[in-house]
């Protein structure tokens, strides 16, 4: 009796006539079957998403694990001084991972405390300050930064950057910042131009347009009604944008920090140019140091025996377990200040 | 009436006018690095650029030749890597952004592993597709090459996807499940309408990454100094072969190199701003 | 009706699908042979594969990724043959069943960067420039550089030495050499593709060195003879096992090559740094390729000794324009023999 279901009619197509009217008598069977077809639907799609998010999962697990069994050798001989030490012969067979270690945490903290700024800024810039027909070409132009190839910027690095630092830059920093109390140490070393604080410069540069490409998408994403109820009680641009926009949007704020974070940990070309590849730990910014992205880059293909090679993979796999520690640390203070605000 | 000369108000404004200027300072700032680069990219490679570049393959030293096919086995590994990393990146986002409500720490784990994975140096990811793709395989190819792509691109796409979702209004949930729309309707039709700008970031974000990487090409598709034609063999990409040409004595391959770099980046700038004019040429941007 | 945006998608999918076809569909050429490792040998495996694909049509494809991945790839077979410029012990060869013979010889060649200073100019030995990359002669003028250059006036400016940040095959030949002629050097630093040194600044890769080595003034490298040549840079004479003072060039280092004691070396195992040859240069370096003796795939490991015997006895000019050294004749007779026997 009931001519066969289409979507269509469904969908809100209206009856032409009255006869087409009484065709389209919505009954229990049709109601329930479509209702079951929706929920099979909605099943699936749960599901395959589900899939997904287990596979992510997966990949990093099988990805650990693999860098862990190819660590073994490494873990075994040196156990736990492998984490503390700085030695690293490779003529010898000792190696030692602290140094990398360290490397990779200050050049990316270098690296976040430049962008962050700088990033935030430029989100600033185009959602705020620019007029429209300047935010497209502007927004692009920063994107254009990240589209640069990582080996782009170890070169460039090395052939353009490197030499001004070295001639115009860290003998400035040597004399000036080398002198205050407490800091000095920090700043104080021969003008090699390769660095730890050039790295980080580097480092910072390639992960400025990942930061801010996501804040300002977050950015734009705010209601009109918020903004306009701040401005219409007499706010300052700047004033909606720190009390309104940036409390909005602060989880994907945070996201896109932690992109880049992880972009300035896991980056291995373009630090492994400008950082000297040097295996010795000391407090100057200025002087070569290691990071652990570097050290398998520079190392990894002319390994010459099984612990040197077990010894890069643990080196894989402990910056696994130094950003789990960077990360936990991070959540932890944002669980804090998301319960101070009642979250 | 009032004017506006009160002492907290003008600090107030002096505030603001100098927080503009620190944006407006910031982005010179980004923009000056990008100028300098480019401009040294383009001064070293500029006399390698011509037609040949996209008709001849990579030349021994001292020989004629382009990028031919570096240029092709990078376009097709990136799109193979966002073909594979960037679907599966959204379904995880959107899980994690709308699927998962009761579980809580389901959730976040996934969340968590995602920003490690994010983190992950892209050699490390290479080493471990050259142990899953390249070994039992017996060669190098560039199907293996594409999956490391897409493992870098993943955990782009499923942060960006989920961050954006989750800005999404519930208003808008909530009107589209009220009409009695199954949920998945819901999500493909509704609120990625909403989130596109931002997913679309995320996987333009991942691509720009790909594009330029190395160490993970190296250990998955090798090189190739001819004319591949197909994915099953090793392939050669653009990063690679900047890689070994610039590391080499010779001025012609220095040039290439350059060149090549210079290529890469227009084209992740043209691919972007194609596809955002095309895919949100609907959208009416909101006013400031 | 069907929403316009499930429409756009199946036809993305369909034109994708199509596209995907033709990048699958076609196979893997059979006579494409794969092969990897040693960058120094880089430069010339890629104009010898070129003239020799143009010459049979066989596409031999190398890569460089470092000596120690092809070790390690062609350990692993993803590889046809393997290319490195430290030879492999004979007792690890026959563990993965590899067989290894030289195809080329270069050399390491130490850089100076002194104003006045041109090339050949200045005049080292091997325990001298020990000394110096052990930290332990410090400037220009100290009285060992002075003994070997008479003629020459050096300041006292101190001495910057820059060696490699990354592992590298021409690290380990410069050290091996270093290890054979300072018995400090022995003891305190070794040899190896990558070791500690004890003083000086890291250059990644040989363009990283000259680079260094051309910006910082009073200072002392080590490169690949064609980064000295290509760049103008001053290179140093050294006295060799002879006691001759010789410069870097083809003719000495072929004249390391034909003194070198092939005939001793099971499987060619030989690292000739400090050659006894009177005409012989003291850092040159062989590159070795490894291949299976009893390959799974028969038919390309075939394709690449064809390759390699072209290479040996057609290739040469093209090696000499490359500025590298084609082995000496009774050499190439005894590899030839070699892969007669011990190769399948």
């Amino acid at each position: 009796m009931n001519p066969p279901y289409t979507p269509g009619e469904a969908a809100g197509a209206l009856p032409a006539s009255g006869a087409a009217l009484s065709a389209l008598s919505v009954d229990d069977e049709r109601i329930k079957a479509r209702a079951a077809a929706e929920t099979r639907q909605d099943a699936v799609f749960h599901w395959s998403l589900f899939a997904a998010a287990g596979l992510v999962l997966l990949v990093l697990g099988a990805a650990a694990a693999s860098m862990l069994w190819g660590g073994r050798e490494a873990f075994a001989t040196f156990g736990w001084h492998f984490i503390v030490s700085d030695e690293w012969d490779a003529v010898g067979h000792r190696f030692g991972a602290f140094v990398p270690i360290y490397g990779t945490l200050v050049s990316s903290a270098i690296a976040m405390i430049i962008a962050i700024p700088v990033s935030f800024g430029i989100a600033l810039f185009l959602t705020e300050i620019a007029p429209t027909w300047l935010r497209g070409p502007i927004g692009s132009a920063i994107e254009l930064l990240a589209g640069i190839p990582s080996i782009i910027y170890g070169m460039w690095g090395l052939f353009s950057f490197v030499p001004f630092m070295a001639a115009n830059v860290l003998p400035w920093v040597d004399r000036n910042l080398g002198a205050i109390p407490w800091v000095g140490p920090l700043f104080r070393g021969p003008p090699l131009g390769i660095g730890m604080l050039t790295a980080g410069i580097v480092l910072g540069i390639m992960v400025i347009p990942f930061i801010s490409s996501v804040m300002r998408d977050v950015f734009q994403t705010v209601p009109a009604a918020l903004k306009e109820s701040a401005y219409a009680l007499g706010s300052t641009t700047w004033e909606v944008v720190w009390k309104v926009v940036l409390p909005y949007t602060r989880s994907a704020v945070v996201g896109g920090i932690f992109l880049g974070l992880g972009r300035a940990l896991g980056e291995t070309m373009a630090v492994t140019f400008v950082l000297g590849n040097a295996h010795q730990l000391s407090a100057s910014l200025l002087m070569p140091g290691n990071s652990i992205a570097a050290t398998i880059a520079n190392e990894f293909t002319e390994a010459d025996s099984d612990i040197y090679l077990s010894s890069l993979i643990a080196l894989g796999f402990l910056l696994f377990i130094v950003t789990f520690v960077v990360l936990t640390i991070a959540r932890l203070m944002l669980y804090n200040l998301a319960r101070k605000e009642g979250r | 009436m009032l004017r506006a000369t009160g002492f907290f108000y003008r600090r107030r404004r002096a505030v603001d006018l100098i927080a503009k200027t620190l944006g407006v300072a910031a982005t010179g700032f980004g923009l000056f690095w990008l100028a300098w680069i480019l401009v040294v990219t383009l001064s070293n490679g500029v006399h390698a650029i011509s037609p040949a570049i996209f008709t001849q393959n990579t030349p021994p030293p001292g020989g004629e030749g382009g990028l031919a096919n570096a240029l092709f086995g990078s376009l097709m590994m990136s799109l193979l890597g966002v073909a594979i990393g960037a679907p599966l990146g959204i379904a995880a986002g959107t899980y994690l952004a709308e699927f998962a409500e009761r579980h809580h720490t389901w959730r976040e784990s996934v969340r968590f592993v995602n920003d490690i994975l994010l983190s992950a140096p892209s050699i490390v990811l290479g080493l471990f597709v050259y142990t899953l793709a390249v070994r039992p395989v017996g060669h190098f190819s560039g199907w293996a090459g594409g999956i490391a792509l897409a493992l870098i691109v993943l955990p782009v796409v499923v942060r960006t996807t989920d961050e954006t979702l989750r800005l999404v209004p519930n208003v808008m949930r909530e009107a589209a499940l009220s009409l009695g729309i199954p949920r998945w309707k819901v999500t493909m039709q509704v609120l990625y309408r909403a989130a596109a700008p931002g997913i679309l970031t995320g996987v333009l974000l991942g691509l720009a990454r790909i594009s330029g990487e190395t160490a993970p090409l190296l250990f998955t598709s090798l090189n190739n100094q001819f004319w591949a034609g197909s994915l099953n063999q090793p392939n050669s990409s653009v990063p690679v072969v900047v890689f070994q040409f610039a590391m080499s004595p010779y001025e012609s391959w220095h040039a290439l190199a350059w060149a090549g770099a210079f290529i890469v980046t227009v084209f992740v700038l043209v691919l972007s701003v194609a596809t955002r004019a095309y895919l949100l040429r609907n959208r009416v941007e909101a006013a400031a | 009706m069907q929403s316009p945006a499930i429409s756009r998608l199946q036809r993305l999918g369909a034109a994708l699908t199509l596209a995907a076809c033709a990048v699958i569909g076609q196979p893997a050429l059979a006579t494409d042979v794969t092969g990897a490792g040693s960058s120094f040998v880089y430069p010339l495996l890629s104009q010898w594969s070129s003239d020799y694909a143009s010459a049979t049509g066989t596409r031999i494809n190398y890569t460089s990724i470092g000596s120690g991945a092809g070790i390690a790839q062609i350990k692993a077979a993803t590889i046809d043959f393997g290319a490195s410029d430290k030879p492999m012990p004979s007792d690890e060869l026959a563990q993965f069943g590899l067989a290894q013979f030289p195809i080329i010889i270069g050399g390491v060649v130490p850089v100076v960067n002194i104003e006045g200073v041109g090339p050949g100019q200045l005049h080292l030995d091997g325990e001298t420039l020990a000394r110096i990359y052990l930290g332990t002669i410090t400037h220009w003028n100290d009285p060992a550089i002075a003994a070997l250059n008479p003629g020459l006036k050096l300041g006292a400016d101190a001495i910057s030495v820059v060696h490699r940040s990354d592992g590298s095959g021409t690290t380990f030949n410069f050290v091996n050499y270093l290890s054979k002629v300072s018995a400090e050097w022995r003891s305190r630093v070794g040899e190896g593709t990558y070791v500690q040194w004890p003083v000086g600044v890291g250059g990644k890769g040989n363009e990283g060195v000259a680079a260094y080595v051309k910006q910082i003034k009073n200072s002392i490298g080590y490169v690949e003879l064609e980064y000295a040549l290509k760049t103008n840079m001053s290179f140093t004479a050294l006295k060799n096992h002879a006691g001759k003072f010789v410069e870097p060039g083809l003719e000495s280092f072929g004249a390391a090559a034909a003194s070198a004691n092939w005939g001793q070396a099971k499987d060619f195992n030989l690292v000739i740094t400090d050659a006894p040859g009177a005409e012989a240069w003291p850092i040159s370096a062989s590159v070795f390729v490894i291949v299976y003796r009893q390959p799974k795939d028969p038919a390309r490991s075939k394709a690449a000794l064809e390759f390699f015997r072209w290479a040996l006895e057609k290739g040469q000019t093209r090696a000499k324009e490359l500025n590298y050294v084609a082995l000496p004749q009774p050499l190439v007779q005894s590899i030839e023999k070699y892969w007669a026997s011990e190769i399948k």
